[in-house]
């Protein structure tokens, strides 16, 4: 066909006439005004996970109360958030519009692992702050890196850090049990265990048991935890499972000190269903307080936030978490904001995100604190230890803090 | 060269002029989008091969460019292999895997083959995580995205379009040969009437597996291109939402057309941006009515649409120009 030789030689002509000009690019103060700071944001609004939509939709409620209060050193903040459906290939894009053509000053709370793993690299190619991300991996806290990202909650093997650090100090003749997914959600928490116990660690772990996600039943593998003389629970499954292992120790009598991860830490999906009685006794860690828990009833933070609820986002559900979690974050990025001062360059929004020291947050237990340096990208990481009284879970104990600050 | 295809070609050139002129003149966050254009009308012309030309109903094409995309993500992590050469094994073994799975559907017609492509898409997801060692499980598998051969001074923004653009052009070009040709004939033969076909000796059995493996092709060369363009592959990238947004595509920019998934490929791509500009609160709302009003202005998609507009304004020109002549047809398929 000679029109399509003709054509496919054109476009060769012209791909190569057109090579010589290279865009050119500068960098400046990139989102910020005299009057506004840019900040962006992915969210999914939509689809499978859209249940944690409503961490944005906080985050931008309360946005909205610095802004009407006048806001950051005389800067409104001009939140921009897209829906991303926690699909990565359209996090991707929606991040680069919000980079490349919003121009925001930087990023915060992108929510979801997957979804934060994509543009992980990019963010950092590009030098723009991506701060406080909304997911518990351990890959954030990684300064050396990706220099460009911060964590937030505490991750995976912090918490098994802080198991550790209880067990080496209250449990001399532990023999340690460990039951975990067989993926990075459970390697993470053995890990964090096995560091946290360091030298001792292939002393006291008698026996390590995985199991598939898609695995039917896990009965074989507390049985034989039960066998190995173990006197020590580390139970590192998700709800489904959790309830599984819960109901089988307890149906053939076995009776370790039962470490359960918080993943599964929920009253109404794990303990409930595994049975008040087989729970008694369940040891986890906490960090935030959970909002239906009437112990924090007349607890300054809890209150302003329900004050907060009430005007700005009336809409939300006082009983969900994610919403006293989204107000917490925003409080801590309007704060980096504020110790920036007048200087808004990402450079030094960065600078003050690395040099958080004793901040409080209002969904935090009592005594924990952020704290982040220029090597420490994980701003929260103690946690408190909690027995479940048959009723709720019960704090005791000192405040862990899993790298000894 | 007959006369009535000159301003098509005439068209086609100033079309593939004004493609390669965009990355000097677009942001690369515009690139990108418009390379995930390019990827979309490959994944939606194969589609439209299989649903559109064939009269085969597919609800899991998703599963194929996630296939697609994870032959070339795992090649390159695992086995270092270049990109370039990912795309086409990519390709090959989509062929071979749509063939296969096109011999069991030719026992399954219309809703029914609908439901078993369906359960393809579902499946993939949750299979991928199952081999965790090769596909990185849940967490999926990071790239690096590929930088300009032989120095040319391209950003990779730039670079990626013109490689998408590329292969859209070989594919489309191949496509069109296939479809217009006796093949194509064969193709349409067996979805308008399969007996009629049969009696005149077209082997419909073969030609149905042939052409589910090529429409896996097209859609896992579409995957791997978007593994190379996202420089991501995970699980949560291939959810179900993507086998329907293609299928949307397809009957969108029109089906049984070639122009018509390069309509369908700018429908998904942009009009979901728009609805979330237009409304926070609702897109997906905003989205029906969007599909709702393109379906009703244009029953046979974008392409069919524009196809009709063009024979009204030319039959009007002809009248008043007072002569009698008859319009040229279109002579494609519909």
């Amino acid at each position: 066909m000679r029109s399509t030789r003709q054509l496919v030689a054109l476009v060769l002509v012209l791909g190569v006439a057109v090579l010589a000009a290279i865009p050119a690019v500068a960098q400046t103060v990139v989102g910020v005004t005299a009057t506004e700071i840019k900040i962006g944001h992915t969210n999914p609004y939509s689809g499978p996970a859209s249940a944690y939509g409503t961490i944005g939709k906080t985050i931008a409620a309360y946005f909205k109360k610095v802004n009407d209060e006048g806001g950051i050193n005389g800067r409104k903040i001009n939140f921009i958030t897209y829906d991303d459906a926690y699909t990565p290939p359209k996090t991707v894009e929606m991040v680069r519009k919000l980079v490349e053509q919003d121009q925001v000053a930087a990023l915060f709370q992108t929510l979801g692992t997957p979804t934060n793993t994509a543009i992980h690299k990019y963010v950092n190619q590009q030098k723009v702050p991506h701060l406080f991300v909304a997911t518990g991996a351990t890959k954030w806290d990684d300064p050396k890196n990706f220099p460009w990202t911060m964590g937030f909650q505490p991750n995976y093997q912090t918490e098994g850090r802080v198991y550790a650090a209880y067990i080496l100090k209250n449990i001399p003749d532990a023999k340690i049990g460990i039951l975990y997914q067989n993926d990075d959600y459970g390697k993470d928490y053995v890990k964090g265990m096995e560091d946290g116990l360091g030298a001792a660690a292939a002393k006291l772990i008698v026996l390590k048991q995985s199991h598939e996600v898609t695995d039917p039943t896990i009965d074989s593998q507390i049985i034989n935890l039960k066998n190995s003389g173990a006197n020590v629970f580390f139970n590192v499954t998700i709800p489904k499972f959790a309830v599984q292992a819960i109901r089988k120790a307890h149906d053939i009598g076995w009776k370790p000190t039962h470490f359960l991860n918080n993943v599964s830490s929920s009253y109404a999906a794990v303990l409930k269903p595994a049975g008040v009685e087989a729970s008694r006794g369940l040891i986890t860690a906490l960090y935030t307080k959970v909002v239906t828990d009437p112990q924090w009833k007349n607890d300054k933070g809890f209150q302003d936030w329900v004050a907060f609820m009430k005007k700005y986002y009336p809409e939300g559900s006082l009983e969900d978490d994610s919403n006293f979690f989204g107000y917490s974050a925003a409080i801590l990025m309007a704060h980096v904001i504020k110790q920036c001062g007048n200087d808004l360059s990402r450079e030094n929004i960065m600078r003050q995100a690395e040099n958080l020291k004793g901040v409080d947050l209002p969904f935090l237990l009592p005594g924990i604190k952020v704290d982040t340096s220029p090597t420490d990208h994980a701003p929260i990481q103690q946690e408190r230890l909690a027995k479940f009284n048959g009723e709720y879970w019960e704090l005791f104990g000192e405040i862990f803090d899993a790298f000894h600050k | 060269m007959s006369a009535s295809r000159l301003p098509r070609i005439v068209g086609l050139l100033a079309l593939l002029v004004t493609a390669c002129a965009l990355p000097f003149v677009l942001s690369n966050f515009r690139l990108f989008q418009f390379s995930q254009v390019y990827i979309y009308a490959i994944a939606i012309l194969g589609l439209n091969m299989l649903t559109g030309y064939n009269g085969q109903f597919s609800l899991g094409h998703g599963a194929f460019y996630a296939i697609g995309a994870y032959v070339s993500a795992i090649m390159m992590d695992h086995w270092n292999i270049a990109y370039g050469w990912t795309i086409p094994v990519a390709g090959v073994l989509c062929l071979v895997i749509g063939f296969l799975f096109g011999l069991p559907a030719l026992r399954l017609e219309g809703l029914y083959l609908a439901l078993a492509t369906f359960s393809l898409a579902l499946a993939v997801p949750q299979i991928l995580k199952y081999f965790e060692h090769w596909t990185g499980g849940s967490q999926g598998i990071v790239l690096s995205k590929p930088n300009a051969p032989l120095g040319l001074p391209l950003n990779p923004d730039q670079w990626l379009y013109f490689l998408t653009l590329a292969i859209l052009v070989l594919l489309f070009w191949v496509g069109a040969n296939l479809l217009r040709g006796r093949v194509g004939r064969a193709i349409v033969a067996i979805r308008d009437n399969h007996i009629a076909a049969e009696a005149m000796g077209i082997n419909t059995a073969l030609y149905k597996s042939l052409v589910f493996g090529v429409s896996a092709a097209y859609t896992g060369v579409a995957g791997a291109l978007s593994a190379c363009v996202i420089a991501y592959v995970a699980p949560d990238s291939f959810n179900v939402f993507l086998s329907v947004t293609l299928l949307i595509g397809s009957v969108i920019g029109g089906l049984a057309s070639i122009s018509g998934a390069i309509f369908g490929a700018f429908f998904i791509q942009f009009v979901p941006n728009w609805a979330q500009d237009i409304s926070k609160a609702a897109p997906w709302a905003i989205f029906g009515i969007f599909l709702i009003g393109f379906m009703y202005l244009m029953p046979f998609g974008i392409a069919g649409g524009i196809r009709l507009l063009w024979i009204r304004a030319t039959r009007s020109r002809v009248q008043q120009e007072g002569r009698s002549a008859v319009p040229t047809q279109a002579h494609t398929t519909t």
